[in-house]
Parts: structure tokens; C-alpha cells; sequence
């Protein structure tokens, strides 16, 4: 469909340093929206546990002050999600997956991860993925605690993946011998989902 | 699974809906059909090659073959909404693909009684499903409830009215949260409880609902209703909009 012109479209660019920031078919905000396929599950911090389980040699679960034991991290990073929108340099505070992983034999045969939450919602991700820094389960934005409607208590950040993988109200991480596709990943939408090569959809 | 195809679609008509609403139609060579509730992108294209996209509930039921409806709300400052409403003509080309989304559909397989709550264009997606509903002579059970500011806002009124028809299952209510019309006697606030209780009354639990609009009124009633028993699982929502914060 390459050569199509639309005729009177001139588009807003964004200055050289921002527009290179912005992966493929994204537009930039400065708000923060809020995407969610049903009602925002409100599970308080003294009935939140996380759990790591699947295929591992012992499950591990840790209470809400447990988890605020463990040792964090901040980083600030850019954000994209499928419906179109980017957020450049998002504050986020929380415990990596290395971190989560010191605690738990992984079966060298799960080299998947399903991330699960409150409210049923599920997302595959590849563990290879969410190592290295690349995953984390963060529970303050901007320096406060995280809110409920952007995925509080904690939520988990893959920012390299559109944002549907980055969990909110993440309970746990289930490790997994396959693939499987999550809640999204099963209604058309990307296994991957690397903003940077738009893998929006099946098939992209 | 096959990717889904970039098409071009002429806009056959412009229609305006209300002071700051357009639909648009746009006639397809291959599309593939949708359930009502989907939604496709749109991608924008300018002569250097910048492109950006967006994505846009389809307004239209699947029995409207060959073609889509979509409704655009302007957004003064924004990149895509005033072309479409100030630059786009009868006879252009819209690059488009989908249809997107797997969960906020409903069709008359579903059954009901649905409960549809929209605020402001969110309303359009559940047209859709109204549309399909009466396309499908189906008196499944339906009750829409639609927040607007004023009058003026209101999109699609003439139709509502008639799909509302005497015999057709189908309720219509409207709460004007800015102005109400002269002589309203109906509800005249914000989306609350009390509202919403006596709407989803005759459904009671066993309502399908489907809640999109604003970030804050979808957050809201998706809120009360789990609050008021509710399954969570069957309140399906679809937000735009910022936070608020």
C-alpha cells in the first residue's frame, strides 16, 4: 500500500529528539491514558501476595510488606502503547525480575513467563525478555504509590514491548515450557509486540 | 494468522452528527467483515512520508456490507481529528486496516439483556451493537444509558429514537450533565449509584454490560457497578481520554 499520499495531510512533527523516540505509527502524549478491558480490581495491600510458580523447583510468594523488603530500583523510561499512543520519560520504581528470581529455581525448561493479575487478565512474555533488567514489578509512579486505574499496587514494566505486557494489578509470574498466548495475545493481538517493529497484531 | 491488510477506503459521505461530530463512510474493496464493538486504525500518510495513526470504533453494523461507518470527534488541538473534519472530502482515500479487538464486542449470539452505558462519542461503538441488534430483528432486552453535556452533544438522537420504538426492547435514557433541554424531566447529573441502579434494575445480575467514554465516567461506573454486585467479568469497558491527573 506503499505511495498513498493523503491528500492534505501535513501531520505534527515533533522536534528532530523526540520524533526519534517515537516508534512507528505513534503519536506523543504528555498525559497519562488509561486502558483497560473491564472494571479496575481494587485488592488491598494486606490481602496481595505475589507468587512465582509454574515450572520451578519450589514456589515462592511474598506478602505486600515482604515485597516492599526486597531491594528496588528506579528507572525512567519511554512507554508505547498499541492503541497508538507514547510516554517519554516515565518514573517508575520497583523490583526487578533478576531481582524476584534470586529467590527461585526456574526449570531450565521454562523459558516462558506468564504474568498474571488481579481480575484474570494474563500476558506471555519470553523470560529471556524480562531478564537483565529488562522486566520489573514496580509499584510507585512519579514517586508515588502506584494508582489503582494504572495497574496499582504494582503492575509489571517491560518497557521495550507495547504496554498490554506490562501488566497492572500483577499478581505473580507463571513459568511456562511454551509460548502460550495471554489474554490479549489471544484475541488478535501480537505474541512479541516489539513497538519498534510494529507487532501490533497477529501477523504483523 | 494472516496480518491484517492495509486498505483504502473512499469516503462515500460526510455526515454531521453534532457541532463537533462527523461520521464518516467509507466504502471498502475487501473488507472482512466485524463484530460490533471493533475497532480498526486509520493511518495518515504526508507527502515526506510521515505517517502517523490512530484507531476509531467502527459506528456501523456488519450488516451495512461493503462499507464502514466511522464517527470522529474534533479535538481542536489535535493531529488527526481536525483533518478528518476539516480537510477530508467526499471522494478521498482513508488507509485503514482491521477489524481490531476481541473483547469489547457484542453480537445477538451473546444474548442478553445488555446493559450499555456511553459517555459523550463513546457512545459509538455501542451504536454499532444497537445497529446489529436491530438489523437482527432481536428484541433481546437493551437499556442504553447515555451521558452527554448538552443537547447539542447528543449523536445519532434521530436514530436512537427510532430504534427505541414502541415493541423493540430496547430503552433509551439520557442524563445531561451541563444543560438539560427545556422541560427535561429525566436525569440531569453525573452517572451515580442511585442512577445507575434504577437503570440496571430490571436486569438485575444478570446484565451484560458494556461501559466506554471518558476515562473518569468509565472508571466510575465500572466501579459502582462491580460495587453493587456486578460480576466484574461480565463489565466489559473501553476508555479514552486522559486520566484527569
Amino acid at each position: 500500500m506503499a505511495g498513498l499520499i493523503s491528500r492534505g495531510f501535513l501531520g505534527r512533527r515533533r522536534p528532530p529528539e523526540v520524533e526519534k523516540r517515537l516508534p512507528p505509527g505513534q503519536y506523543l502524549v504528555t498525559d497519562f491514558p488509561v486502558l483497560s478491558a473491564g472494571p479496575t480490581p481494587h485488592t488491598p495491600v494486606d490481602r496481595w501476595s505475589f507468587r512465582i510458580e509454574g515450572l520451578v523447583k519450589s514456589p515462592v510468594s511474598w506478602s505486600w510488606s515482604e515485597f516492599q523488603q526486597l531491594p528496588t530500583e528506579t528507572v525512567t523510561v519511554d512507554i508505547s502503547c498499541v492503541t497508538k499512543w507514547t510516554k517519554l520519560d516515565t518514573k517508575w520504581k520497583g523490583v526487578t525480575v533478576d531481582t524476584l528470581l534470586k529467590n527461585v529455581e526456574v526449570d531450565p525448561a521454562g523459558q516462558y513467563v506468564m504474568a498474571f493479575s488481579d481480575g484474570g487478565y494474563t500476558t506471555n512474555v519470553p523470560l529471556n525478555e524480562l531478564t537483565n533488567g529488562q522486566g520489573f514489578v514496580a509499584y510507585e509512579f512519579d514517586d508515588k504509590p502506584l494508582a489503582a486505574e494504572h495497574g496499582g499496587p504494582a503492575r509489571l514494566v517491560v518497557p521495550h514491548l507495547y504496554f498490554w505486557k506490562s501488566a497492572k494489578w500483577i499478581r505473580g509470574l507463571r513459568f511456562m515450557d511454551r509460548n502460550l498466548p495471554g489474554f490479549w495475545e489471544s484475541l488478535g493481538y501480537h505474541i512479541h509486540g516489539d513497538p519498534w517493529k510494529e507487532e501490533r497484531y497477529s501477523g504483523d | 494468522m494472516a496480518a491484517l491488510e492495509w486498505q483504502l477506503g473512499t469516503v462515500t459521505t460526510i455526515q454531521t452528527e453534532t457541532p463537533k461530530t462527523k461520521s464518516f463512510f467509507l466504502a471498502l474493496p475487501k473488507w472482512m467483515g466485524h463484530r460490533p464493538g471493533h475497532h480498526i486504525d486509520l493511518r495518515l500518510t504526508a507527502p515526506d512520508g510521515y505517517r502517523t495513526q490512530r484507531s476509531y470504533s467502527i459506528a456501523s453494523a456488519p450488516e451495512l456490507t461493503g462499507q464502514l461507518e466511522l464517527t470522529v470527534d474534533l479535538i481542536p488541538d489535535g493531529e488527526v481529528s481536525p483533518y478528518l473534519h476539516d480537510v477530508v472530502m467526499q471522494g478521498d482515500l482513508l488507509e485503514l486496516r482491521g477489524p481490531i479487538g476481541g473483547y469489547f464486542v457484542w453480537d445477538v449470539s451473546l444474548g442478553g439483556p445488555l446493559l450499555l452505558v456511553g459517555g459523550g462519542s463513546g457512545v459509538v461503538p455501542l451504536m454499532a451493537m444497537l445497529r446489529h441488534r436491530a438489523a437482527q430483528h432481536s428484541t433481546i432486552p437493551a437499556r442504553l444509558l447515555y451521558s452527554v453535556r448538552t443537547a447539542d452533544d447528543v449523536i445519532y438522537r434521530d436514530e436512537l429514537a427510532r430504534l427505541a420504538g414502541a415493541g423493540s426492547g430496547l430503552d433509551v435514557l439520557f442524563t445531561y450533565t451541563r444543560q438539560a433541554p427545556a422541560g427535561w424531566t429525566g436525569y440531569r447529573r453525573r452517572i451515580d449509584a442511585a442512577m445507575l441502579n434504577e437503570v440496571i434494575k430490571p436486569f438485575g445480575l444478570a446484565a451484560k454490560t458494556y461501559v466506554c467514554g471518558p476515562t473518569l465516567l468509565v472508571e466510575s461506573v465500572a466501579n459502582l457497578l462491580v460495587g453493587m454486585g456486578q460480576p466484574a467479568e461480565r463489565v466489559r469497558t473501553e476508555r479514552f481520554g486522559p486520566t484527569g491527573s
